[in-house]
């Protein structure tokens, strides 16, 4: 198998997220995987209604995201997961794929650990599995590794502009997420479906 | 729009009837033999998006994701697949108060060969007790209409998770 993932830029996930974050203004819905991409996702603009962060269903945020997804088809929504959470729930990206799901973007923030638990390698890591390379093969035609900051915004500019899903892979250090949610799930689900209801 | 009274009466057209009386348009499900002729049903009726997901995990999180976006869902599995949930549940729609609707055929009991089955089967109702999910087990065919229409009912105004379970005293004697 061909690995994909050489001279990639090793970039900052929250950096990267508030930038993402920073570019969205059409009321997208981005949905934060657990731990630390959720952290920073909050630490990039807690004020907006329409993130969704989850407490504790590890690998789920492209299957909410695609939830959303398939209930509103005109807004964008973009899910920011983890390459260990992704590895839970690989079988997603067969189902994503299968729905062609045109407004979806997933992001997977790669830094080969399971960062929350205190920094263990993954699987994936130690057999340098190309997460990219998975979900072009799960049927996700786009799908791409960022080689750096500005590619970044160039493939985040096309998922938001073009017809998916889409796949933006990031190679990430090991920055804990210095931002923790307020964990509360009814306040979180309240303000995300009232965002919901706003029209794109 | 007919009611679910009207319906005809074979156990999977009273629930599909029962989810379009519901407003439930959307079916992310992991395929099961005894499901059939209710996905079949599914599938044949444009009103529905019904597609198989790899794992019931995901598909719960897609219904989850679809509700509070404002689309209703059901999830419809096995009970081995239900067993592979708990974590799920507990962290996602019960925590957030989403009502997701599952339905599971029951299997591992009534003449059930499989050993992993059986014993599967008995940790269905605890784990849900445990979460306060409420759960009805459907045997009749007389009772299935409002047994279903009331439970997808109550899960949406009381916004929590709920379970109907097809004994195969209902899905058995199918027509």
């Amino acid at each position: 198998m061909t690995d994909t993932t050489d001279n990639l830029h090793v970039m900052n996930r929250a950096a990267l997220t508030k930038r993402l974050v920073a570019g969205l203004t059409k009321r997208e819905a981005v949905v934060g995987g657990i731990g630390n991409s959720n952290w920073d996702l909050w630490g990039a603009d807690r004020t907006r209604a329409e993130n969704f962060y989850m407490l504790g269903s590890m690998g789920l945020a492209a299957p909410i995201a695609m939830g959303v997804a398939l209930a509103q088809p005109a807004r964008r929504v973009i899910a920011l997961e983890g390459d260990g959470s992704l590895l839970m729930q690989l079988g997603c990206l067969s189902t994503i794929a299968a729905q062609a799901v045109k407004n979806l973007t997933v992001v997977i923030w790669d830094n080969g650990i399971y960062q929350i638990t205190g920094g263990q390698g993954t699987p994936a890591a130690a057999a340098r599995t190309d997460m990219v390379a998975i979900a072009r093969a799960s049927g996700i035609a786009s799908a791409a590794w960022a080689a750096d900051e500005a590619e970044f915004d160039v493939l985040v500019a096309r998922a938001l502009s073009t017809d998916g899903p889409h796949v933006i892979g990031v190679k990430i250090d090991n920055e804990p997420g210095r931002n923790q949610t307020d964990r509360d799930p009814i306040r979180f689900r309240e303000s995300f479906m009232r965002a919901m209801a706003q029209p794109v | 729009m007919t009611s679910a009274a009207e319906a005809p009466p074979t156990w999977h057209d009273i629930l599909r009837q029962v989810f379009k009386d519901q407003g439930i348009s959307l079916v992310p499900y992991v395929p099961d033999n005894v499901l059939r002729p209710l996905l079949d049903g599914i599938h044949a009726d444009p009103f529905f998006t019904a597609f198989p997901c790899a794992r019931e995990e995901e598909a719960i999180g897609i219904a989850t994701g679809a509700i509070m976006a404002g689309r209703r869902a059901a999830v419809l599995m096995q009970t081995s697949g239900f067993a592979t949930l708990p974590n799920v549940l507990a962290s996602l729609p019960v925590a957030f108060q989403v009502p997701v609707v599952m339905v599971v055929s029951e299997r591992g009991t009534m003449g059930e060969f499989n050993p992993g089955q059986a014993i599967v089967c008995r940790t269905m109702r605890p784990i849900l007790d445990s979460m306060g999910i409420e759960h009805h087990t459907m045997t009749r065919l007389d009772e299935a209409a409002f047994m279903a229409d009331r439970t997808i009912r109550q899960a949406f105004a009381t916004r929590w998770p709920a379970c109907l379970i097809l004994s195969p005293l209902l899905t058995g004697k199918r027509s």
